[in-house]
């Protein structure tokens, strides 16, 4: 046990998690929309809102897998003391965290059965930008289209292809956060 | 207040429920099952929406209830004071005031916006369920696309009715892929799915959740020569006047006297302050 693990969770959790959740639910079910999600001060390499979504999201009945960009002792012990969330491969992983680039090939995550597309894993992907800029995005929860600054377009294209089946991605970058789920339609610009 | 964790539930409880909200979310129309758990109230009276609506209200929202449209029932009174009491939020009758709207039965005839969520109670979330009793069957069905048996049901309705008799609970296609029951609203308040708002389902005894998320395509099933209708009764609201209100009927005495008012109370109410008065407007008090 390291005192350092024990700094850098919410500071009122019920109401923290709240607002987060709040967040995280405003940006899945309207893709291309950018929410702050703030209260959280995880460990290097994770991004404030990384940690904010583990925080609210995770426990001891979520596998999670962390990328090798973000597999490091200091986040394991942050996460193990606020979560308790057991550290699975990416084959059994209910969420995942880390870059992109670290993440692939992203055909291994769960993407649910046919009988329970629910049994799909959650990715927070950590990215340097994040704008309302590049890949064109349609579906449900937007009006007319949105765009949204992604890593790639081709894998959320054959990940949509699968619906209902399909992992669900968050993209966390500082305090920020955009919600991609597998319903969304991607387009190049 | 101090009593209880904010919003009753305790956090290990909200973070189950908020992921299957978020998984409801991702896959629009789709009923995610969840651990549903016991509450303060009995099932039946709201105890799948108040589950949702714990586990999305922040301390900064301003909450309503409504039951059958009314805000004055029993059951929105108990729920509004409920979250009043367990998360310190603000509440009020005003549609257009609300941040978060639980609902039994209805959707407010004033359209929604971006900033709301609509949280529904939902008593029996499977739209085939009165066709198929199995749950192994009808996941199966879900699974496979395999929604022919809704057609019959609606088919024969026609050929016993000469019409689409199902006049509540009417079921919808989302996103071209899930049938989905809307829960019991009239089908009047079909159309009203296909909204700016978030909406959110959920089924306590049954313990499932389902989401319609904002400008998500809702299909009302129908056929080319029997197209969806969404009826009401032919009247004007005997209070406000209004022509384009979901109207209750109600009786007024034992001589078969009847009136027909807005089941929206604050629609009904704000229009009565702005002056649309109906027939029977100037003897009941506002």
């Amino acid at each position: 046990m390291q005192a350092q693990y024990l700094d850098g969770g919410f500071a009122d959790p019920p109401r923290d998690a709240a607002h987060a959740f709040r967040a995280a639910l405003t940006a899945l079910s309207r893709p291309g929309r950018i929410e702050t999600l703030a209260g959280a001060r995880p460990p290097a390499p994770a991004s404030g809102a990384a940690g904010a979504l583990l925080l609210t999201l995770c426990d001891a009945t979520t596998g999670l897998y962390l990328a090798p960009s973000h597999d490091s002792d200091a986040l394991r012990g942050w996460i193990t003391f606020h979560t308790g969330a057991p550290f699975v491969g990416p084959e059994h992983a209910m969420f995942a965290l880390g870059t992109w680039a670290a993440l692939q090939p992203v055909t291994r995550f769960p993407v649910g059965t046919s009988e329970y597309p629910d049994r799909a894993a959650t990715l927070i992907v950590e990215i340097d930008t994040l704008d309302n800029s590049g890949a064109v995005l349609t579906g449900p929860g937007i009006k007319d289209s949105a765009r949204l600054s992604l890593p790639e377009v081709a894998a959320f294209r054959a990940n949509r292809r699968q619906f209902p089946l399909g992992f669900d991605t968050y993209f966390t970058c500082g305090d920020r956060v955009a919600g991609l789920p597998r319903s969304t339609r991607v387009e190049e610009v | 207040m101090s009593d209880y964790n904010f919003a009753y539930l305790d956090e290990q409880t909200k973070r189950m429920i908020r992921r299957a909200i978020l998984k409801g979310v991702a896959v629009p129309g789709y009923q995610v099952p969840f651990a549903s758990r016991e509450m303060p109230m009995p099932y039946g009276w709201g105890t799948g929406g108040v589950q949702v609506s714990a586990a999305c209200l922040t301390p900064d929202d301003t909450f309503k209830v409504i039951d059958q449209g009314a805000d004055d029932t029993t059951n929105a009174v108990s729920i509004r004071k409920f979250f009043e009491k367990t998360a310190g939020v603000a509440v009020t009758e005003r549609t257009c005031e609300a941040t978060i709207i639980q609902t039994r039965h209805r959707i407010p005839e004033d359209p929604l916006t971006e900033d709301q969520i609509l949280v529904y109670q939902v008593p029996i979330p499977e739209p085939l369920r009165f066709l198929e009793p199995s749950e192994v069957e009808t996941r199966r069905m879900h699974a496979l696309e395999d929604y022919g048996l809704m057609h019959v049901k609606l088919y024969e309705d026609i050929s016993r009715h000469g019409e689409i008799a199902t006049a509540y609970a009417y079921p919808v296609k989302v996103e071209g892929r899930y049938v989905m029951d809307p829960s019991p609203i009239p089908k009047f308040d079909n159309p009203k799915l296909e909204s700016a708002a978030l909406q959110l389902f959920g089924a306590g005894r049954e313990q499932r959740i389902y989401a319609v998320p904002p400008y998500t395509k809702v299909v009302s099933l129908d056929f080319e020569d029997y197209p969806f209708d969404p009826s009401k009764a032919p009247h004007p609201c005997a209070l406000c006047g209004a022509e384009d209100s979901y109207l209750d009927e109600v009786i007024t005495d034992d001589k078969g006297s009847r009136m027909f008012v807005c089941s929206d109370t604050d629609f009904c109410a704000s229009r009565r302050a702005a002056g649309h008065v109906g027939v029977a407007g100037a003897e009941v008090p506002a």
